[in-house]
C-alpha cells in the first residue's frame, strides 16, 4: 500500500506543477496590476487608478477599439455559428451513418485546418483570395474563420456524439417518430453540452487570431487583435494593459460558462 | 436547436451585410504608423463630412506588397517616399492627377515641385521631408557621433545595444553612404566588402525594429539606434536624452508624398484630402506635430518657434551631404535582396 | 482523443441515407477555401516570381532552387547547397526543439500532478491550467516581454533580492523566443500528458511493486510506455505550432534572427517581395509538418494495436 502511494505521489511534482501555474499566470497578473497604475509610463507606479479603463472607453484611441471589439464580436459570433453547424452536422454523418470509405479521408479534411501552420494557412489564403478576387472586408476575414473554426468545434460535439448510445434514438424510432424529429428532439438535445463547448471553442479561437486575420484584412477593418497588435508593436500603452484584463475576465467568464454546462451534463 | 441555429446564423449574416452597406463619406488612407495627427483628422472630418478610414504600415516596401496583394482598389491614397513615388507610377498603381482637379497645387513649393521622382507632380503631392540617420543616448556614450561608425562599427559602449531600422531600402543606403559606394553599385568587389562589412556590424546590433524605433530608445532597450529625426526630437520630448546625428559621410533624405492610387474606390473624396493637406494652416498643424518638415508654401510664418531651432531639423555646417534613397533595377536588387536575407538570416 | 474516436462509433447508422447532405456543408466549405488555398499555394511555387510581388504565369523552378542551391552573390557561380534557408529552418527547428522540452521539463510533472490528485478536483486543476490559454496570443506574448524586459519586474525583482547585481538581457535572444513560445503552448503539453496518465490503471504499478520492482524500475518500465501516446501527442502539439510560429521571434526576438514565419511573411508583407519563394518555403514547411505528424499516426496506430 505505501509502495503503491510513493508511486502516485511523486516528490517535487508539486513544486514544479506549482512553478507550472506560476509561469502561466505570472505574465498575466503583472498585466492586470499595472493596468491599475496611474501614471502614463509603465516603469513607474503611481498608485491606484481606473484612468485607463476610463481611457479605454472614452480616450482618444476609444472609437478604434469600440470598432475593433464590434468587428470581433461580430465575426466572432458568426464564425461560430456557421462553423458549429457546419460541424454538428458533419459530426452526425460521420458517427451516426454506420461505416463508410471516405470516412478517413472525411476526418483528414475535417482537421486539415489544424494540421496546417497558421502562417502557411495565413498566405495560402491571401493569396486564393486574390486569385478569385474576393474584395477584402468583413466577409473575407469570416469565412476565412469558419474554415478554422470548423475542426475547434467538431473536436469536442464529436467526442459528445461517441458518448452517447444509438439507444435513445433507436427507441424514438421504434415510438414511430421520423428521422429528422428524432434529430432534432432527442439527439440535438443530448448533444448541447458538446455544441455549447464546441460553439465557445470556435468563438474564442475566432476572436483570438490575429496571423491569419492581418493577412485577410480589408483597408481599415481592424479587429480586436489586430488592432492590439498596431498599438503593441509601438511598446505596451497603460490602456492595451486595460484592454487585455477586460478581456482576461471575458476569457475566464466564458471558460467558468462553458465548464458550469459541461458539468451540469448528467449523462455521463 | 436547429430553428435557434438558423435564426441566429441569419440575423448576424444581415448584420454583416447592414455594416458593409452603411458606409459613409469616406476616404480610405493607407499610411505610414504615428504620421497624422488626431485633430488633423478630426478638423478635415469636420470641414468636410468625410470620414477618415485609415491602415498603417512600418515600411514603404510593406506598403507595396500589401498593396500588390489584393490590396488596390480598396485604398484611395498612400504616403509612399519619394523612390517609391517612382517605383509605383512605374508599375501603373497611381492615379494621374488632371490639370484643376487640384485647387491648391499651386501651393507647393518650387523646388518640390518638378522633383525626379514625380515630374510635374502628376501623382503625388508633397506630405513631409526629412532626414534618417541614427540618435545615441548620450548617458551611454559621450564620444562623437557624427560618424556612421556608430552603426556600422560601434564603439565599445555601444556594442550589442544598437537597433537598426527593419527597412532594407534605409540599411542598405546607410550601408553604401558609409562605405562611400554608390547605391546600387553592381562592381562585385564593392559589394562583396558590404556584404562583409554588415556580417561584421551585425553583432553590435540588438534588433530591427521599425515602429518601435522611437520606443527602444526612450525605454532604454537600446542605446542607439537608426531613426527618422523628427521621430528622434519626440523621443527627446519623451525623456530620452538622445541626440541626433547628422554623420559626415552622409545621411539619407527624403520626401514622403501623398499619392492618389489606382482604383480608388472614393477618389473624389481623396482629391479633397489632398486639397486640405495643400493648406498651410493644415500642414502648419502636421509639421508642428511631426517636427518634420513641410514643402508647402506659406506655412513657415505658422510654425512653432521651437522647430526653427530644433537640432535635429538644422544639421550642423560640416555634415555630410543629404542623399535620396535610389531604386535599383530588378537584377541588381536580387543580388541587394540576397545580402539582406544573409544578414538576417 | 484517438482512443475515444474509435469506439462505439461504428454501432449506429441511423442517418445513413442522409450522410451526404449532413457532409455536404463541411466538404464544400473546407474544400474550397482549406485545401483549394494550399493546393494554389503549391502552384505558386513552381511559377516565375514578378519583381517586387506578384507571380508571372510561367512554369519556374527558380523558387526551389533559390531554396537549396547557392549560386554566389551575383548569382552566376557553380551551385553549391545553400545553407542560409536551411539555416533558418534548422534554427526554427531547434527552437521549437528546446521550448518542446522546456515545456515537457514542466508539462509532464504537472500533467502527472493533476491526473493523481481525487476524481473531483481534477477539472478544477485542469480548469486552472487552461484559463491563460484563452487570453489573446498576442497579449500573453507583450505580457512575457513587458515582464523580461531589462527595467521590467523580473530583473526588478531579482536585483532587489540580490540574485544579481544587474540586469539580465533576455528580451532580443533566442531565449526569450524560446520562453516565448513555451508560454504560448504549454497547456497544450498539460492536456494528453493528463489524459494518458488519467486513463493509467494504477494496479498495473501495485503489480509491480507486489513484485518488488523499485519506484523508479516501475515508473520507467510500465508507466512510461502506457502514457507514451499522450507524451508525443503533447510534445507535436507544442512543436508545430511553434515551428511556423512568427508573432514570438518578431516581438520577442527583435526579428534578429529569422524563423520560418518571418521568412514566409516577409516574401509577401515585408521587404523581399517573392511570392514563389514563400510559397516553396511554405511548402517545405507544410511537409515536414505532414511527415512529422505521418510518423506520429503510424507510432498511435501501432501503440493501439499493442494494448
Amino acid at each position: 500500500m505505501a509502495r503503491r502511494s510513493d508511486l502516485r505521489a511523486i516528490p517535487g511534482f508539486r513544486a514544479l506543477t506549482l512553478l507550472c501555474l506560476f509561469v502561466l499566470y505570472a505574465p498575466l497578473i503583472v498585466v492586470t496590476i499595472y493596468s491599475f497604475n496611474a501614471s502614463a509610463s509603465i516603469t513607474s507606479w503611481e498608485g491606484l487608478s481606473l484612468r485607463w479603463y476610463w481611457d479605454v472607453f472614452t480616450g482618444p484611441e476609444s472609437g478604434k477599439f469600440k470598432t475593433a471589439a464590434a468587428n470581433s464580436f461580430l465575426i466572432a459570433i458568426s464564425a461560430a455559428t456557421i462553423s458549429t453547424t457546419i460541424a454538428t452536422l458533419a459530426a452526425t454523418g460521420m458517427i451516426r451513418t454506420g461505416r463508410f470509405r471516405a470516412r478517413s479521408l472525411s476526418f483528414g479534411l475535417i482537421s486539415l485546418p489544424l494540421m496546417v501552420p497558421e502562417i502557411v494557412t495565413a498566405v495560402a489564403t491571401l493569396i486564393f483570395f486574390n486569385a478569385i478576387a474576393l474584395e477584402r472586408g468583413l466577409l473575407s476575414i469570416l469565412i476565412a474563420h469558419v474554415v478554422f473554426c470548423i475542426p475547434f468545434a467538431y473536436l469536442p460535439i464529436s467526442a459528445r456524439m461517441q458518448g452517447i448510445g444509438p439507444a435513445y434514438e433507436e427507441a424514438a424510432l421504434d415510438l414511430y417518430a421520423t428521422k429528422r424529429q428524432t434529430f432534432t428532439r432527442i439527439l440535438l438535445p443530448l448533444m448541447a453540452p458538446g455544441i455549447v463547448s464546441g460553439y465557445l471553442l470556435a468563438f474564442i479561437v475566432s476572436l483570438d487570431d490575429f496571423i491569419i486575420t492581418n493577412f485577410v484584412k480589408g483597408a481599415g477593418v481592424e479587429t480586436l487583435p489586430t488592432a492590439i497588435f498596431g498599438a503593441v508593436k509601438r511598446g505596451i500603452q497603460p490602456n492595451i494593459m486595460a484592454i487585455s484584463t477586460l478581456l482576461l475576465g471575458l476569457s475566464i467568464l466564458l471558460v467558468t460558462l462553458s465548464w458550469l454546462v459541461s458539468k451540469s451534463d448528467t449523462t455521463k | 436547436m436547429k430553428n435557434t441555429f438558423a435564426r441566429l446564423a441569419a440575423t448576424t449574416a444581415l448584420a454583416l451585410v447592414a455594416t458593409a452597406a452603411a458606409a459613409e463619406e469616406k476616404v480610405v488612407v493607407f499610411h505610414f504608423f504615428e504620421y497624422m495627427p488626431q485633430a488633423l483628422i478630426d478638423k478635415f472630418t469636420a470641414e468636410t463630412g468625410i470620414e477618415i478610414v485609415m491602415d498603417t504600415y512600418d515600411s514603404n516596401e510593406a506598403m507595396l506588397a500589401t498593396l500588390k496583394a489584393g490590396g488596390m482598389g480598396t485604398y484611395d491614397v498612400s504616403v509612399p517616399a519619394d523612390y517609391m513615388v517612382k517605383i509605383m507610377a512605374g508599375e501603373g498603381m497611381l492615379d494621374e492627377i488632371k490639370d484643376g482637379e487640384l485647387a491648391n497645387k499651386g501651393n507647393i513649393e518650387p523646388q518640390w515641385l518638378d522633383v525626379a521622382f514625380d515630374a510635374g507632380r502628376k501623382y503625388s503631392i508633397p506630405y513631409q521631408w526629412g532626414s534618417t540617420s541614427f540618435a545615441v543616448n548620450r548617458d551611454v556614450y559621450q564620444g562623437d557621433i557624427a560618424t556612421t561608425d556608430i552603426l556600422f562599427d560601434s564603439p565599445a559602449e555601444l556594442a550589442g545595444k544598437v537597433n537598426m531600422l527593419d527597412t532594407q531600402g534605409e540599411v542598405m543606403a546607410m550601408a553604401a553612404i558609409h562605405m562611400g559606394i554608390e547605391q546600387c553599385s553592381t562592381d562585385r568587389d564593392q559589394l562583396k566588402a558590404l556584404n562583409d562589412m554588415l556580417q561584421a556590424a551585425k553583432p553590435n546590433w540588438v534588433s530591427f525594429n521599425s515602429d518601435t524605433a522611437k520606443e527602444v530608445l526612450v525605454s532604454g532597450d537600446a542605446a542607439a539606434g537608426m531613426i527618422w529625426n523628427g521621430f528622434n526630437a519626440k523621443a527627446r520630448a519623451e525623456g530620452a536624452n538622445t541626440e541626433y546625428a547628422y554623420p559626415k559621410q552622409g545621411y539619407i533624405v527624403w520626401m514622403d508624398n501623398m499619392a492618389l492610387l489606382q482604383d480608388a474606390p472614393n477618389r473624389a473624396n481623396a482629391l479633397k484630402l489632398m486639397d486640405f493637406l495643400l493648406e498651410p494652416e493644415n500642414v502648419a498643424i502636421l509639421t508642428n506635430w511631426t517636427q518634420y518638415s513641410a514643402g508647402v508654401e506659406g506655412v513657415t510664418p505658422l510654425l512653432d518657434e521651437e522647430l526653427r531651432t530644433l537640432p535635429e531639423a538644422n544639421p550642423p555646417a560640416d555634415a555630410g551631404p543629404g542623399v535620396f534613397i535610389e531604386a535599383c533595377d530588378a537584377e541588381t536588387q536580387a543580388i541587394y535582396d540576397r545580402i539582406w536575407t544573409a544578414l538576417k538570416q | 482523443m484517438a482512443a475515444g474516436a474509435v469506439g462505439g462509433s461504428s454501432a449506429s447508422s441511423t442517418y445513413r441515407e442522409a450522410r451526404g447532405w449532413l457532409l455536404l456543408p463541411a466538404w464544400s466549405v473546407l474544400l474550397f477555401f482549406s485545401l483549394a488555398p494550399v493546393i494554389m499555394m503549391l502552384v505558386y511555387s513552381f511559377l516565375t516570381k514578378e519583381h517586387r510581388g506578384g507571380v508571372i504565369w510561367e512554369f519556374s523552378l527558380a523558387a526551389y532552387d533559390q531554396f537549396f542551391l547557392d549560386r554566389g552573390l551575383f548569382g552566376d557561380e557553380p551551385p553549391r547547397i545553400q545553407w542560409t534557408y536551411i539555416a533558418i529552418f534548422w534554427r526554427s527547428i531547434w527552437q521549437a526543439g528546446a521550448a518542446t522540452l522546456m515545456s515537457l521539463a514542466v508539462g509532464f510533472p504537472t500533467a502527472y500532478f493533476i491526473a493523481t490528485r481525487p476524481a473531483k478536483a481534477r477539472p478544477l486543476w485542469v480548469f486552472l491550467i487552461t484559463i491563460p490559454y484563452w487570453v489573446n496570443l498576442l497579449i500573453r506574448t507583450v505580457s512575457m516581454k513587458f515582464l523580461l524586459r531589462e527595467q521590467g519586474p523580473l530583473n526588478d525583482f531579482l536585483l532587489w533580492t540580490g540574485a544579481i547585481d544587474s540586469p539580465l538581457q533576455i528580451v532580443n535572444t533566442n531565449l526569450a523566443v524560446q520562453l516565448g513560445l513555451f508560454y504560448s503552448y504549454l497547456p497544450f503539453m498539460v492536456l494528453p500528458i493528463y489524459a494518458a496518465v488519467e486513463r493509467y490503471d494504477f494496479a498495473l504499478s501495485e503489480a509491480a511493486a507486489d513484485l518488488y520492482a523499485s519506484k523508479w524500475t516501475t515508473l520507467r518500465r510500465i508507466l512510461l510506455p502506457a502514457v507514451k501516446p499522450g507524451v508525443v501527442a503533447g510534445c507535436i502539439l507544442v512543436f508545430v505550432p511553434s515551428l511556423g510560429s512568427f508573432l514570438a521571434p518578431d516581438l520577442l526576438g527583435g526579428a534578429r534572427n529569422f524563423m520560418i514565419g518571418s521568412l514566409i511573411e516577409e516574401q509577401f508583407k515585408g521587404n523581399a517581395g517573392n511570392w514563389p519563394f514563400g510559397a516553396a518555403a511554405s511548402m517545405i514547411l507544410l511537409t515536414l509538418v505532414l511527415l512529422l505528424l505521418l510518423a506520429f499516426a503510424r507510432q498511435q496506430a501501432r501503440a493501439e494495436r499493442r494494448s
